[in-house]
């Protein structure tokens, strides 16, 4: 029993970082159909943004991470929106190719820059300590994740260039039509999917260590949980984040971290048997 | 005010349109008409920049835009309404008109205006666009086209699959908005209602233009020939 409330924290913050990732990937594979495999390189590159800060900013480097992860991590991925993704609109096979490329020379490029050895980010010492089973590190990043959930939601709700963004999901010819520049809600979309690639590699920072596949290792499940939630959908990325994130910990607490992943996978394969579409899905009258 | 030159376009090697030339000039209704495949909805599409013209020019008020892309042809007047009452599902009603709004930067008596147009939308502003009836979705989405207060006002068939009073209502609405001076593109299959809307009118067939002409015209034989299935 004690065993198994101890993994839920862990479950619950792998599910935190899970949704961080999954909320860029289903705005830019959901609105532009963009299977962007860099995505986890993005991580790493939030990740390593808060190393980088440590000689500045000392113990507290985390915090100040967060904010600046998000505009570096924003940036290459405008980058790589403005100068290749755009030319493969409409071919999600060919972005899928073309950003796995990208993906291996950024992963080499941090290998070069800071080696191929795994580094530490200290964590502040007041995220040190644990409220019963749940360490504070592990809360931090849950928190980070429900604080990007709703600013993401106000941003999407409540403000006319989410309401653009929205726009330009559900129909992105009539958008255009309709006076709205698509290019430029976008490159708007990517900066901010991949700044959350960033603040996820900054939560990533807290429980455990950098190295230059970081990336890698989050990016498949990431994936899975934008197809197991439905393609642009704020509450379905929510609710699949946690339950791969909860069944991950458990079925490796269980078993063996090769066996969890095999059970993950049934259970994603299975799930979609009976829900190809995901748990939600974009329905209307026009739509169908 | 607007006008096309020779414009050729298609999809891939498929080519539809070959060499279609027409005009409309300030605040003149011009209906295009035709059988289904001729091209309609596809010129429409190259007009608005939807679809790349592969020959030819688009002219608007005096500027080349063959060129520009669709919220730029917008920006300068040109309002489109496409085929099958098209809306933002997943927002309101409201939203519909104020992310249009707000893409255009127009003043929110825009708003007011296009609703004074379509009163039938204003208890309505809450709902979700997806969940309208077909003819609610289309006062919708000429509404919407207003609120970016277009000089050339381009319709696809505005009341294809629309119960007969809600015709009635959007061929008012029409009619009020060109009697205000807004120059109107129509493509529209029903023949009394082109006669009743219509200065001049052009009949495509295969991609060309075969007939154009005053409403007057459209009154012969030829017309009728051309328009039977």
């Amino acid at each position: 029993m004690e065993g198994f409330l101890n993994q839920l924290p862990i479950g619950l913050s792998i599910g935190a970082v899970l949704l961080l990732i999954a909320l860029g990937l289903t705005f830019t594979f959901g609105q532009m159909g963009v299977i962007n495999m860099a995505h986890g390189e993005f991580i790493m590159a939030g990740a390593y943004t808060a190393f980088l800060l440590q000689d500045w900013a000392g113990r507290s480097a985390v915090l100040v991470a967060l904010p600046v992860a998000f505009v570096v991590a924003g940036l290459m991925g405008l980058l790589l929106e403005r100068s290749v993704v755009r030319f493969f609109y409409g071919r999600p096979l060919d972005t899928l190719l073309l950003t796995w490329g990208v993906s291996l020379v950024l992963q080499q490029l941090a290998r070069d820059l800071f080696g191929a050895p795994n580094v530490q980010v200290l964590s502040p010492e007041w995220l040190q300590g644990a409220v019963g089973p749940l360490p504070y590190n592990r809360l931090f990043i849950m928190v980070l994740a429900v604080g990007s959930v709703v600013a993401i939601w106000a941003y999407m709700n409540r403000s006319a260039q989410g309401r653009r963004m929205q726009a330009v999901m559900q129909n992105r010819q009539l958008a255009a039509t309709s006076g709205i520049n698509t290019g430029r809600v976008d490159q708007r979309t990517f900066f901010i999917g991949s700044g959350l690639a960033g603040i996820a590699g900054v939560g990533l920072t807290l429980i455990g260590p950098v190295g230059p596949t970081l990336g890698t290792y989050y990016i498949v499940d990431a994936f899975l949980v934008v197809v197991a939630g439905g393609l642009g959908q704020l509450r379905g990325a929510v609710i699949a984040a946690v339950a791969l994130g909860l069944l991950n910990s458990y079925a490796e607490f269980w078993t063996n971290a090769s066996l969890a992943k095999v059970i993950v996978f049934a259970v994603i394969i299975a799930f979609l048997q009976f829900r190809p579409q995901g748990l939600f899905v974009l329905r209307s009258r026009a739509l169908t | 005010m607007l006008s096309v030159d020779g414009l050729e376009a298609g999809y891939g090697r498929a080519r539809v349109l070959f060499g279609v030339s027409l005009a409309v000039t300030e605040g003149q209704l011009v209906c295009v008409m035709g059988r289904n495949g001729v091209g309609k909805t596809t010129l429409l599409n190259t007009i608005m920049g939807v679809l790349p013209a592969t020959g030819g020019t688009v002219t608007f008020e005096g500027r080349d835009v063959t060129r520009l892309k669709p919220h730029e042809r917008v920006k300068l007047g040109m309002g489109y309404v496409p085929q099958g009452h098209e809306t933002f599902p997943q927002l309101s009603v409201l939203g519909n008109l104020l992310v249009t709004l707000e893409a255009s930067g127009n003043p929110q008596s825009a708003l007011d205006d296009a609703l004074e147009v379509f009163p039938r939308l204003k208890p309505l502003l809450k709902r979700r666009a997806g969940f309208l009836s077909g003819g609610q979705q289309q006062q919708l989405a000429i509404a919407r086209a207003l609120v970016t207060k277009p000089k050339l006002l381009i319709l696809d068939e505005p009341t294809e699959g629309i119960q007969p009073s809600i015709i009635l209502e959007i061929e008012e609405a029409i009619e009020r908005l060109h009697a205000s001076g807004i120059a109107v593109l129509l493509v529209e299959q029903y023949l009394d209602l082109a006669l009743r809307l219509a200065d001049r009118y052009v009949i495509l067939d295969a991609g060309q233009v075969v007939h154009a002409g005053t409403a007057a015209d459209l009154q012969g034989e030829e017309a009728r020939r051309l328009l039977a299935v």
